[in-house]
């Protein structure tokens, strides 16, 4: 199931500049695992051993997966996952 | 209402009814007015409570010097309690920040630091900190850390919720700071079981996320992410259109963020309905559409607003 996979211009350089690239997986965690064997690399820089990283974001659909099933979560056909950095507001 | 004076008139502000956007009798929005608050934002609760925490610690003394990161609203509330109590400020604001926000600030004798535009508010933030280094003798509140930010909505904005809505079963805020989610939040947990208690991040041009290296990325050292139940991204399209659906259908002037808000508040609606459970949703109208108008967040299409935003810190 391919899904829409939006990368942050800090990850770029794994993608060879691409913004919007597409990987497969039934879950977050299996397309994140895609992503990494087509981008060999880009996996460490999105998760560690406790899951993803301090300081970045997924949002499936919009919405968190951190408020969702983290990298359990489940991704259907069709959805879209966005990866951006963790930055402040205020 | 009479007041002695007017930093005494922060907070209890209104919470109207939207007829118009509530999609049935049973599931109800609800707008909290927090424009109606002296310099026209949410921020007025937030600044008020720092420099009030501070007084007491005895940080302050007549004459002092505050120091905030900012990129805007927190600036401009601090700048008004910080004339009215007799200190300086210096704020450091990103470039890409609306030229009403630098107006308003030196309005109210603030001085500003400009950072630059790429990193956003990261980078306001580790200019102030060196500036901080540098000034020993000023007193940086730090908005992003300083309990009492949590803690004023804990103790205002919460209650007032719960005064004129008893029924409330979702609140919905911005995401910035993240005090009014954290104050706002844990005062409703503890008072409403299965209070929701959902985030709008607003999600900026890539300008912003410009980092040299993850590692740089900012978490809040207020945020507490037990505290919300959903945490949406919300972009600048979604945010405009949600803005001026807010203006036409109910004749609430707000700003972008307010828009981005609405839009999360708007998905809570659609989901209760769908459930066929009732809810009442009330979100924060963080400050009106004044300081946006030369962004072009109300004028053109939807799309020539989106465009005009694009490297933007509208929230």
């Amino acid at each position: 199931m391919p899904v829409e996979v939006r990368v942050p211009t800090i990850l770029r350089p794994y993608t060879a500049g691409e913004k919007v690239v597409t990987a497969e997986g039934s879950s977050l965690e299996a397309v994140v695992s895609d992503l990494d064997a087509r981008y060999p690399g880009i996996g460490e820089r999105l998760v560690d051993e406790s899951g993803l990283r301090r300081f970045v974001n997924v949002y499936l659909n919009d919405e968190d997966v951190r408020f969702l099933d983290g990298l359990k979560t489940p991704v259907a056909d069709a959805d879209s996952i966005t990866i951006l950095p963790a930055v402040a507001g205020g | 209402m009479r007041f002695d004076s007017l930093l005494d008139s922060v907070g209890g502000t209104p919470l109207v009814g939207l007829p118009r956007l509530s999609p049935s009798p049973d599931v109800r929005l609800w707008a909290k007015l927090e424009d109606r608050n002296p310099t026209g934002s949410v921020k007025d609760r937030a600044a008020l409570a720092m420099v009030e925490r501070a007084e007491k610690d005895g940080l302050l003394f007549p004459g002092a010097t505050l120091l905030e990161p900012t990129s805007g609203n927190t600036g401009i509330s601090l700048a008004m309690v910080a004339r009215q109590r007799g200190y300086q400020l210096v704020c450091v604001m990103p470039e890409n920040t609306s030229s009403e926000r630098a107006q308003l600030l030196r309005a109210w004798g603030a001085e500003i630091v400009p950072s630059p535009a790429a990193g956003g508010s990261n980078e306001a933030v580790r200019v102030a900190k060196e500036l901080a280094a540098a000034n020993p003798d000023w007193v940086m509140l730090y908005q992003y850390g300083n309990e009492a930010n949590a803690r004023a909505h804990y103790e205002t904005t919460g209650p007032e919720l719960l005064r004129d809505l008893p029924t409330i079963t979702h609140f919905v805020a911005g995401l910035g700071t993240t005090g009014t989610l954290m104050g706002t939040g844990r005062f409703l947990r503890e008072h409403v079981p299965g209070v929701e208690v959902i985030a709008a991040e607003p999600r900026y041009g890539e300008l912003v996320y410009g980092l040299r290296n993850l590692d740089e990325g900012f978490v809040p050292e207020l945020y507490d992410a037990s505290v919300l139940t959903t945490r949406y991204s919300v972009g600048p399209h979604d945010a405009v259109q949600r803005m001026r659906e807010l203006m036409d259908a109910e004749g609430i002037f707000a700003g972008p963020s307010t828009g981005a808000i609405l839009h999360a508040a708007l998905a809570a609606a659609r989901k209760a309905v769908r459930e066929e459970r009732p809810a009442d949703i009330a979100f924060i109208v963080c400050d009106g559409g004044w300081k946006y108008l030369s962004t072009g967040a109300y004028d053109g299409t939807v799309d020539d607003a989106e465009e005009a935003l694009d490297g933007q810190l509208w929230a």
